[in-house]
């Protein structure tokens, strides 16, 4: 049990995907500009993110590893994460329009998250068992939404503040970030090792 | 090298099914955000806001061809739902389109109506009864007050009338919401 619970706070906290590994920089920027929209991509990434590690999990035990095609595992890994990508496409798209047209080309581009991808090899990588590989990606998806939607709300007070003119728009959220990142290399005293 | 083609082909054969089968449980018919914002317009197909009915003016503010301040009888009311449905900018009313004004409705002057049948063809939501050469007349509960009617009467029998609030139909101002006060407030 600690062990798991030293996984979800080392995803979500220390180790960090995005603001310490940068990983899946690309929604992180781009869907930021409004809560809703970043509350809804944090749960289509935590789904898809989720799933995801553990498909990946089976497909690299039950189907890579017996038959020693671990030379296969970035395609096969890719195919999986399209997989699912697409699959919760479709569900956003008939359970809810609004935030399928709000959220637009970035989900399909899930596909396209390095974080995505980054877990599945990082699970093999680490050698987790299913359990853990399924803590994994969820700690990992959780880091991402918590990171994802603290950095919509800043932006959205950034909006209405008063930016000195060189730095409106992206300089700022870059900026923004920069010191976020700074801010979570705090926790990395938090577990020793 | 025969165990990876089949490996790598039998992945790729499971998920097609898998995508295949949700492709058909999850089937989308029309556009549901047609729908949702036609649901919030004030359905007078009264045609200000350039396109011919509420139901296309929504299909292009859902394809973002529009803005959605283009509908006079809605007011700042309706630009507010919507901007909190698609989660746009709350902006003024366009002027182009024409002001919002007081609830009206008309009545046709029954004295003078020649029974042309004109303003019957005009209306959009076929509130005005009557046949040729009978005398007209406005069926109140149904007036949206879009004014269409006015043009084609040949005698200027169609007068505009506010519509007087009794006790049933009397209700709060609806609060006004202007995009200056709202960066205020935020």
């Amino acid at each position: 049990m600690t062990e798991f619970a030293l996984i979800l706070v080392s995803t979500v906290l220390v180790n960090n995907f995005v603001l310490v590994k940068f990983l899946g920089l690309c929604p992180f920027m781009g869907v930021s500009k409004k809560l809703e929209t970043a509350t809804g991509m944090a749960l289509a990434t935590t789904f898809v993110l989720t799933l995801s590690s553990i498909a990946s999990y089976l497909v690299n035990t039950y189907l890579l590893a017996p038959f020693e095609l671990e030379y296969l595992r970035t395609i096969t890994f890719i195919l999986v994460i399209a997989a699912v990508v697409q699959v919760t496409e479709m569900v956003v798209h008939k359970t809810s329009p609004l935030l399928y047209q709000v959220l637009g080309i970035y989900l399909p581009l899930i596909t396209t998250n390095c974080a995505v991808l980054g877990v599945a090899l990082l699970n093999v990588q680490t050698e987790y068992n299913f359990l853990q590989s399924a803590v994994y990606g969820f700690g990992a998806s959780i880091g991402f939404s918590l990171v994802l939607i603290l950095f919509s709300a800043i932006r959205e007070r950034l909006t209405v503040s008063d930016v000195p003119v060189p730095f409106q728009g992206p300089a700022i959220a870059l900026i923004t970030a920069g010191l976020m990142s700074m801010a979570f290399m705090g926790f990395s005293g938090l577990v020793k090792g | 090298m025969l165990s990876a083609i089949l490996v790598v082909g039998l992945l790729a054969a499971t998920f097609g099914i898998i995508l295949g089968f949700s492709a058909i449980r999850f089937k989308v018919e029309g556009d549901p955000l047609v729908e949702q914002i036609d649901k919030l317009l004030p359905q007078t197909q009264c045609g200000q806001c350039g396109y011919p009915g509420c139901k296309p003016y929504a299909e292009a503010i859902a394809n973002e061809s529009a803005e959605i301040n283009q509908c006079p009888p809605g007011g700042e009311q309706t630009i507010h739902d919507l901007a909190e449905l698609l989660n746009l900018e709350i902006i003024p009313l366009n002027p182009e389109n024409g002001a919002p004004t007081e609830k009206t409705t008309v009545v046709i002057d029954e004295a003078n109506c020649i029974g042309c049948t004109l303003c019957i063809q005009a209306c959009p939501i076929d509130a005005i009864a009557g046949a040729a050469k009978q005398m007209h007349t406005v069926i109140q509960s149904e007036c949206t007050g879009c004014d269409l009617c006015i043009p084609p009467c040949p005698v200027d029998c169609i007068i505009i009338t506010p519509v007087k609030h009794d006790f049933k139909t009397w209700q709060w101002d609806k609060p006004a919401m202007l995009a200056e006060n709202k960066t205020d407030i935020a």
